[in-house]
């Protein structure tokens, strides 16, 4: 069964794509961007940009340290450069110029990474970007953004060129359900309850929004009335929302295509604990790297579907 | 500083001993820091700002127009904080506060809390590649500036410069200039002994760079090196600037047994030393 099928919802783009086409469709209300590559845009989706603006597209080879050393760069320069890779190699190879480049002097650049999460599949676990979350979080001042949907990244795409700061997008490769309208709202930092609910909420982000609405119809049919937030923004995190769930569910149930460590879910827990301790539980993918398969056959093993959600929330019922 | 004249050289070495005075004074009362791989770099810096080199806005440090020099080497960064005070943009007073809880002029450049720093550096490796996206964005916005990076031959062994060699000959930056600072020494001891990466010269010609070999510590050198640099029209240029370590204070780092001397400062009583040597 296909992500949000069980919720009704009909499968749209990959995030990437819906990126990809955005900076196409921004390029000529925001003069400044530029995009910077190390040779994977046909896979980030830069080159769908690249191909209609040419003279603002540069590719510095597979050299990622490089890669947002330049950004940086020309962003001192006054442009606003969209430096994208793979997830893992973005935030993981490059991490230190990332520190030392863009979050330590605060500049304007905006990073990227594609192939996030296990769901890239048959690749394989070098490929897979499962700390992104995690490393770019660890870093003061970068926002950090998981969209959910293409409806969302799209809209995503043109509010981090808005932000004035260093930001982090996470996208993925396959293809995710609808969950957003084209009016929508989509702000930095605020969360959206995509569905109301009162026995608890279930906190997820990125493709795990869709499989927690999954997750939401199965309770419904035990009579168990779940709200869904997304937090598509990790960093800054909309405390607001999760003390208001705490409140008026009094459980909580976090999902996230991520490792434990450092993410989502570590991030709803540390404000549960300051601001209204409830029971928590968590649907990621532990402290593991996965393997090489099909994306669905992955998601399926490494316990990311909407029957883990289901019975995390049974789980968190019990305490 | 076209065809200099022998007074204009002149004038640029009194200002180098200036300079040289200052990185002393500055990092002996800090207590810290790392003045010989500021003293070697003193030339080139001198006449960068002095010589007509590097066009520089009191006024308006990050007026788009100006020309840029960032600092790979961010260790060095006393002989920058010296340069500009000497430049009228600090006080002596202000430099003193090197290195202290509060003072803007950190151990390692900080572009967040000095509008004169063009980068923040201090993780070495990672300038040339700055320098690039500088290079590019002038280029894009068709603004006529030039982009100087200097960086230390120890950091040469990190990959990222060698990437970024290579991606400054790709787009044929000849708005770029990279110096390195040659002073034969890094952190452990010689360059030779950790890791020998002469001759720099032939690795940048073979990655498509024009390339000059210089004596860094000749003002004339120096100079004349810099004269040739805009006149290289279809690629970046390396200066290739063989330097010493500590240079102008050698016999006092002889006497005490230490020609690399990194990372510490001068006692007060060999600063005392150091300066009548320098007056």
């Amino acid at each position: 069964m296909a992500i949000g099928e069980a919720a009704g919802l009909k499968l749209g783009k990959a995030s990437r794509d819906a990126f990809g086409a955005a900076l196409k469709e921004l390029g000529n209300e925001f003069p400044k961007f530029v995009t910077v590559d190390g040779d994977v845009g046909n896979s980030t989706r830069t080159e769908v940009f690249a191909k209609a603006f040419p003279d603002r597209a540069f590719n510095v080879g597979i050299a990622e340290s490089n890669m947002v050393g330049v950004a940086s760069g020309l962003a001192s320069a006054g442009k606003i450069p969209v430096v994208s890779s793979f997830a893992v190699f973005l935030l993981a190879n490059a991490f230190d110029q990332i520190r030392m480049c863009v979050a330590y002097p605060e500049v304007n650049v905006k990073l990227v990474g594609s192939h996030a999460g296990i769901s890239i599949g048959e690749d394989g676990a070098s490929q897979m970007g499962i700390e992104d979350v995690s490393l770019a979080c660890s870093l003061p001042g970068m926002t950090v953004i998981v969209p959910a949907d293409a409806t969302s990244t799209r809209k995503a795409t043109r509010a981090m060129l808005e932000h004035v700061g260093p930001v982090y997008l996470r996208c993925g490769r396959i293809e995710l359900p609808e969950i957003y309208q084209a009016d929508s709202p989509f702000v930095i930092g605020k969360a959206n309850t995509v569905k109301e609910g009162d026995d608890v909420t279930i906190i997820a982000n990125g493709l795990m929004v869709g499989v927690a609405l999954d997750a939401a119809a199965q309770l419904a049919k035990g009579g168990t009335s779940a709200r869904v937030v997304d937090m598509h923004t990790v960093k800054p995190l909309d405390e607001a929302t999760i003390l208001r769930a705490a409140e008026e569910t009094g459980r909580i149930v976090v999902a996230e295509e991520h490792l434990m460590t450092g993410g989502l879910g570590a991030a709803v827990a540390a404000t549960v604990a300051r601001t209204r301790p409830v029971p928590i539980e968590f649907v990621n993918l532990g402290d593991r790297y996965a393997e090489s398969g099909d994306p669905q056959g992955l998601l399926q093993k490494y316990g990311l579907t909407a029957e883990a959600i289901v019975a995390a929330v049974e789980k968190v019922k019990r305490r | 500083m076209a065809n200099a004249t022998g007074m204009e050289i002149e004038r640029l070495k009194e200002t180098a001993k200036a300079i040289r005075r200052l990185i002393i004074t500055i990092t002996t009362e800090a207590g810290s820091g790392h003045p010989t791989s500021s003293l070697s770099a003193v030339e080139v810096v001198t006449a960068l700002y002095f010589g007509g080199f590097l066009r520089h806005h009191k006024e308006n440090p990050r007026d788009p127009l100006r020309d840029r020099f960032i600092l790979s080497k961010g260790h060095a960064v006393p002989v920058l904080y010296s340069a500009l005070c000497q430049a009228g943009y600090y006080s002596v007073d202000e430099i003193r506060t090197l290195r202290k809880l509060g003072s803007p002029f950190e151990g390692h450049p900080n572009m967040k809390r000095l509008e004169t720093m063009e980068a923040s550096t201090g993780s070495l490796g990672q300038g040339l590649s700055l320098g690039v996206g500088h290079a590019l964005g002038c280029r894009l916005d068709g603004i006529d500036a030039h982009t100087y990076v200097m960086l230390g031959d120890g950091e040469m062994g990190e990959g990222q410069v060698w990437e970024a060699v290579a991606s400054a000959e790709k787009y044929r930056l000849s708005n770029l200039t990279a110096i390195v600072d040659q002073n034969g020494f890094q952190q452990t001891g010689s360059t030779k002994d950790v890791l020998d990466l002469k001759p720099f010269a032939p690795k940048f010609e073979a990655f498509g760079w024009h390339t000059q070999v210089i004596d860094g510590n000749s003002m004339e050198s120096v100079v004349s090196a810099l004269e040739t640099v805009k006149s290289v029209t279809d690629r970046p240029t390396a200066i290739i600037s063989q330097t010493k370590k500590g240079f102008g204070i050698l016999p006092i780092l002889e006497a005490a047994g230490d020609l690399n001397y990194h990372g510490k400062p001068l006692s007060h009583e060999l600063a005392q030393q150091a300066l009548s040597l320098l007056s």
